[in-house]
């Protein structure tokens, strides 16, 4: 058990990284694309869809348990969270699909979702 | 035995400490879950030095007693699963004898990532969790490796002192 770094290790470690490439990829694989919609889950169960082309401020539970969510430039964060950890505060603005913010604490999700109808037929405004 | 009594009582306080160096220094990503893991340092060279047994009380100790001290009932049901997981990999793969300290260590990082998703996705009952996988992957990488160079290095030069068996 002497020895450091031995022929084992390299292709271990290879092998890990390679693994791990592959994961990537294989989540990744979209690409960032600009989601439309956000869906909000809480303790799992649909809460409601929101646009994120619309500036609105989304107000979840009541009295102790709550968390904020601010739609502002197409982008939305957590404003604020009753959580004591304040994960979700510190995260960044999501606008790609499938980027989200999650509370663990009070178990909210929130994930943007792209409208892939939207990019056929297109929506004038 | 008594010896070791000793010797796993010094390995829990510095994992302790460890935890607690980690919460003074402000070190975020912007991504939930991604942590230095100081006080790992304390479990592989542990695992190691003392043994299985030993290793998976002190995990079991610090979990418990670090959670009570610096987090609440969530971080500890996360600590708890990523610590056992890899703990488990991580003898595992000693076992097999053919790979240096480092790459037990990570694989014993991204163990411990790939444990605290799993429970995260359980809680939250949503499978968007699972698409910070890659990221906590990586970065279970990244610490596994910066653990694993620490840890062995410390085996190498101080681990025949404690040579109790």
């Amino acid at each position: 058990m002497n020895r450091r770094f031995g022929k084992n290790d390299v292709i271990f470690i290879g092998f890990l990284a390679m693994f791990c490439i592959a994961v990537c990829i294989w989540v990744y694989k979209g690409g960032a694309v600009e989601g439309s919609n956000i869906v909000i889950t809480v303790d799992g169960k649909d809460y409601g869809t929101y646009s994120l082309l619309e500036e609105q401020t989304i107000t979840i539970g009541e009295g102790e348990t709550i968390n904020i969510i601010e739609i502002k430039d197409g982008k939305a964060y957590m404003r604020e969270a009753s959580c004591p950890d304040q994960l979700c505060v510190d995260q960044n603005e999501i606008s790609f699909d499938k980027e989200s913010i999650i509370c663990l604490p009070n178990k909210v999700v929130i994930t943007v979702i792209s409208d892939v109808q939207s990019d056929v037929d297109g929506i004038v405004r | 035995m008594k010896k070791k009594t000793a010797y796993l009582g010094v390995m829990l306080a510095l994992a302790l400490i460890c935890s607690y160096v980690e919460v003074l220094i402000p070190f975020s990503v912007g991504i939930p879950g991604i942590k230095l893991g100081l006080a790992n340092i304390v479990i592989v060279f542990a695992l190691y030095s003392l043994g299985t047994k030993e290793a998976y009380i002190l995990s079991i100790a610090r979990v418990l007693i670090s959670g009570f001290m610096f987090g609440n009932v969530m971080a500890i049901a996360y600590s708890f699963a990523g610590g056992m997981l890899s703990l488990t990999i991580m003898y595992l793969l000693k076992k097999t004898k053919l790979l240096s300290v480092i790459s037990v260590s990570i694989a014993g990082g991204i163990a411990h990532n790939i444990g605290q998703i799993i429970i995260a996705t359980l809680i939250v009952s949503n499978y968007s969790v699972m698409y910070y996988i890659p990221v906590l992957m990586v970065a279970g990488f990244i610490t596994g490796t910066l653990i694993g160079i620490v840890a062995q290095e410390v085996f190498l030069r101080v681990g025949h002192l404690l040579r109790v068996r």
